[in-house]
């Protein structure tokens, strides 16, 4: 019997055991999951848990309830990785082997890399909203918050869905002006970027929506420390900014056990091919979502449409036959702009996000960088469309390769 | 593509200056690409950065970032934005000859 391990079941690990259960020969491979955790967190809603539009529950699943029957799941910690020995060593001393191996072990938030970060003012008034611990915090404090100034800022890059920054901001716009203290409260946005987003005309049309909102961008600030004790964060060139309430983006990075099995790079993001998803110095690794060190957004959606192309590359490695080069760092994100809108955004490696419609051509519904009430609808409901087809691996109406029909060249 | 010379060698540059072959980099061009961004003497903290940066571009093939130039070579951050004022990561890779350093989506 030969085994596929997946090392973790978050997104990306939970589809992909998904898709390959019901079609692996169940007599020849045994799939095994491995995941130390048991709460199945849906990310994209902790953007909303601070505005009181979501609480815990809306976004917590246990993650068994996703797991196929016929995958045997461990839950223990992994110590270490030996990828030249093909077998990973359990916290306990209990050592399994693999034939292949995905893994999908994600990213996540590290505030203690910053000085002064984690210290006195952590969730007192310097929260994140990427956790549920911190969006649950910052929801206690803005319920009685009177106004200030609000900082929201970027440690460094690459983080986890490059918007949610941005739609943090709109959304507190929202939420302020219905609280009616709008006037009390100055907005910056500081960004280690040279604007509101990595590519040019996305990054126009956004930085467009600071302005109207009356939001203060402060490019290409790279936070070097922050003064708790004075309420200031410093950039590397000594640059100031003063803050009544901190909303941080930390720093991100893989798991430790990449880090402990030396298999990444510096923060701990598994070096590997854009194209096929296979370890670029292990052929019978395959990499997916957060854990990669590719140039794609690390999102959901990314991970969804790499599900796919990885499916096919399984499948292709059980079978002896040469990988596709099919991956093309589609991304798809919905950007809540608050007052009940939304902006969508579709690109890859190498087309930024351009205006049109999507998924129809000509058609949409939904808007391609425009703001319209539908892409607002579309964004509630894909908390629906996640539990109940995406993590299942069910078939979307959308393609893994992004596509140039219905995008107007600028 | 657009080309310059640079310590008396034609090379190939892209749009922001930048080269395109690292290959054809050697270290006589770096004062003169130092001093087009505004840096006009390379010290020898300069000079440990940028050695540091070419030879761990030509073992992993990528320009280090400014983490691993903290982890790996050892420079400390704020050491970086002393020398290199506005961009660290970018300006040490145009004086080293390493093209643009791609930043992240």
């Amino acid at each position: 019997m030969k085994r596929l391990l997946i090392l973790g079941g978050g997104t990306a690990g939970t589809m992909m055991a998904n898709k390959l259960a019901p079609v692996l020969e169940e007599n020849e491979w045994q799939i095994t999951l491995v995941d130390e955790y048991e709460t199945h967190y849906y990310q994209p809603g902790f953007l909303f848990i601070p505005f009181g539009i979501y609480n815990k529950n809306d976004v917590i699943k246990p993650k068994r309830d996703f797991y196929p029957s016929n995958v045997e799941v461990i839950m223990e910690q992994v110590e270490v990785i030996k990828p030249k020995e093909n077998q990973i060593v359990m916290k306990s001393g209990k050592v399994i082997g693999y034939d292949l191996m995905i893994i999908a072990t994600g990213s996540k938030v590290h505030p203690e890399e910053t000085e002064g970060l984690k210290e006195d003012g952590w969730y007192k008034n310097i929260f994140d909203f990427y956790t549920i611990e911190g969006a649950v915090a910052l929801r206690n404090f803005l319920k009685y918050w009177e106004g200030g100034k609000m900082v929201l800022n970027i440690i460094e890059m690459p983080i986890k869905c490059p918007v949610a920054p941005l739609e943090f901001v709109f959304l507190a716009d929202w939420w302020f002006t219905e609280q009616g203290i709008r006037d009390k409260v100055d907005i910056k946005y500081v960004t280690p970027l040279p604007g509101a987003f990595t590519k040019p005309i996305a990054a126009k049309f956004l930085g467009q929506f600071l302005e109207k909102k009356n939001i203060q961008i402060v490019p290409e600030f790279s936070t070097g420390r922050v003064d708790s004790e004075n309420n200031k964060i410093i950039s590397w060139d000594e640059r100031e900014i003063d803050y009544d309430l901190l909303v941080t983006i930390p720093t991100n990075m893989g798991s430790e056990v990449i880090a402990r099995s030396g298999m990444g790079d510096d923060l701990n993001f598994i070096p590997t091919d854009p194209h096929t998803l296979q370890s670029k110095d292990y052929e019978n690794i395959f990499v997916i979502g957060d854990a990669t060190d590719l140039p794609s957004s690390k999102a959901g959606s990314v991970a969804h449409f790499e599900a796919d192309v990885l499916y096919e590359n399984i499948l292709r490695a059980v079978d002896g036959r040469p990988l596709k080069s099919a991956f093309d760092g589609h991304a798809n994100c919905f950007i809540e702009s608050g007052f009940n809108k939304g902006i969508l955004i579709d690109f890859n490696y190498d087309v930024e996000p351009l205006p049109g419609k999507f998924p129809l051509p000509g058609v949409g519904p939904f808007s391609l960088l425009e703001e319209t009430r539908m892409n607002h609808w579309g964004k509630m409901t894909f908390r629906w469309v996640y539990w109940n087809l995406l993590l299942k691996g069910a078939e979307l109406p959308i393609e893994a390769q992004m596509t140039m029909a219905g995008k107007k060249r600028q | 593509m657009a080309e310059k010379t640079l310590a008396g060698k034609t090379v190939q540059v892209d749009d922001e200056g930048f080269l395109v072959n690292p290959d054809d980099w050697t270290e006589d061009m770096a004062p003169e690409l130092a001093k087009e961004i505004g840096i006009d003497e390379l010290t020898d903290k300069h000079w440990e950065v940028i050695r540091f940066m070419r030879k761990d571009f030509a073992e992993k093939g990528q320009i280090p970032s400014i983490r691993r130039m903290k982890n790996a070579g050892g420079i400390p951050t704020k050491d970086l934005y002393a020398m290199f004022p506005e961009g660290p990561a970018k300006k040490a890779a145009y004086i080293a000859g390493l093209g643009k350093p791609h930043g992240c989506v």
